[in-house]
């Protein structure tokens, strides 16, 4: 278990590998469609991305006692952020995407290029996630998003997940399509008419 | 408190029937509840053995042991698995001289109630404004499965499908020129385990696959749900699809696909496969894919609407 903790630094991440097994302990913003379209079209994020985490996230976060709890944080699927997340990487000097179910080729280059890694958290798994999950820090955008799209500035302590894409040009995604492709053409050689 | 216009008041409907409805209201909230923050065991059983076939250190093991303490997590703090709390959808029989009509509206009453509780996220939206009114209650929402029957108790069964598994579900037109699939079982074998590789990780693998052979396209898919209300150790009484189910399975773990799509052998944990009669000019293969997050449930209820036993 390899752990990646604040400051995410261009060494720190390019020295992960697809593949690898992290815990993150540091802060991340939550961003799905509407934030990502949004600074897409030219405006400017309202907190400094660089060297930054991007979490796919839509949380459940409720007020407690006068303070903002998350009760439910697993990550929401990745590729619909395709179209802009290669663009953010380069212009604000992200260093990680956090989500699920991966992402295509643009990102894999920008990836390489810029020096981010798109780390893969397990899909589902709600409750462990908001256990990591130790504050929210403020909130941006609540009122134009809503909550589940706002961009939430969260504090997590060994948050867990798997590097799929490296700052290297790797994808455990495609490498394992690519396999069970193989693997499928073989079954399907001794399946009988 | 009633403030959707679109749902009637349950007492105002059940008045004027014979069920006691605000009895088989709670029921029905305490069946989302149960639902959507516990895994049946027959599931949780197949994800523990899941765990144990992956090697010690791997990704696989890594990814199986966050799914089963997030199972444990979800069950201790009552609140949903998965914040995806899915399409709603309720197979009922009831006993045929109640009034169908008063326990659809309770259903719908009880999943606006439940949302409101938090056991089911906001998570129906209108197709063509995008709105979403924040009861799951709607056209298609919940989708209710209503049948009567002879006897004098309900069944009740109850699953949430989330979008993420569903959207990797398949639908195959058999002859299949890209797979090389026939009209025959091999056929649909290389139908089912396409499905699997092409879904890869993105339905939130270890999956179960629901198939139908036959049927038009609707009665397809819809019967492939129903197959995933089967228990997970049971056996087909077709002996046919019997071994067609367990062979699928088996190839399907050979993909190395893995759970979440990280590598490993827990691609798939189950197949549950049906056929109907078909037209003679088509053959459909139809294919709903269920994540680890399987949330089905069910109960047998009394007439006045007392939960009796749990069904999983
Ligand atoms: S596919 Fe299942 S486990 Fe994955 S996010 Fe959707 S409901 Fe949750």
């Amino acid at each position: 278990m390899i752990q990646l903790q604040a400051p995410f630094t261009e060494d720190k991440i390019r020295a992960l590998k697809t593949g690898d097994m992290v815990e993150i302990t540091g802060v991340v913003f939550t961003g799905r469609d509407a934030v990502h379209k949004w600074i897409h079209d030219g405006n400017e994020p309202p907190v400094s991305l660089k060297d930054g985490i991007i979490y796919h996230c839509g949380p459940v976060v409720v007020k407690q006692e006068g303070k903002w709890v998350v009760t439910a944080a697993g990550p929401t699927t990745s590729i619909r952020e395709e179209p802009y997340q290669a663009g953010i990487i380069e212009k604000y000097g992200l260093r990680a995407v956090i989500g699920k179910g991966g992402m295509g080729e643009k990102t894999r280059l920008a990836c390489a290029k810029f020096g981010c890694v798109y780390l893969h958290a397990v899909g589902g798994a709600a409750q462990v996630l908001a256990e990591a999950i130790k504050e929210v820090e403020t909130v941006y955008g609540l009122e134009q998003f809503g909550s589940p799209e706002a961009i939430w500035q969260l504090r997590v302590e060994k948050f867990p997940v798997v590097v799929t894409i490296d700052a290297h040009g790797r994808s455990l995604h495609k490498e394992i399509e690519a396999s069970s492709s193989e693997k499928l053409a073989e079954i399907f050689s001794t399946i009988k008419k | 408190m009633n403030s959707t216009p679109d749902v009637p008041d349950v007492q105002a409907v059940a008045a004027s029937s014979g069920v006691s409805s605000s009895k088989l209201y709670e029921t029905f909230i305490e069946v989302i509840r149960k639902t959507s923050t516990e895994l049946p065991q027959d599931v949780i059983d197949c994800i523990e053995a899941g765990k144990k076939t992956e090697e010690k250190d791997s990704r696989g093991a890594y990814a199986m042991g966050i799914i089963t303490q997030n199972i444990g997590l979800a069950k201790v703090k009552s609140q949903p698995l998965c914040q995806d709390t899915g399409s709603i959808l309720f197979y009922i029989h009831y006993p045929s001289h109640l009034d169908a009509e008063v326990i659809s509206e309770t259903a719908r009453q009880a999943v606006a109630e439940a949302t409101k509780k938090g056991y089911l996220r906001q998570n129906s939206v209108d197709s063509l404004t995008g709105k979403n009114n924040g009861t799951n209650v709607g056209p298609g929402s919940p989708t209710l499965h209503l049948e009567p029957w002879k006897k004098s108790h309900f069944d009740i069964r109850l699953m949430l499908k989330g979008g993420g598994c569903e959207n990797v579900g398949a639908q195959y037109s058999l002859p299949d020129t890209r797979i090389g699939a026939g009209r025959d079982i091999s056929g649909v074998k290389k139908c089912i385990l396409d499905a699997v590789q092409q879904a890869q990780g993105k339905g939130c693998g270890p999956g179960v696959l629901g198939v139908t052979i036959g049927g038009d396209r609707a009665t397809g898919y819809l019967s492939s749900k129903e197959q995933l209300l089967r228990k997970m150790n049971d056996t087909n009484p077709n002996p046919e699809l019997a071994k067609l189910e367990k062979e699928c399975t088996d190839a399907a773990n050979e993909l190395g696909i893995g759970p979440m799509g990280f590598g490993g052998k827990t691609t798939l944990m189950g197949t549950k496969v049906n056929a109907l009669n078909r037209l003679p000019a088509s053959f459909f293969v139809s294919i709903s894919y269920m994540c680890w997050a399987y949330r089905r449930q069910g109960a047998e209820i009394s007439a006045d609407g007392t939960i009796q036993k749990w069904l999983y």
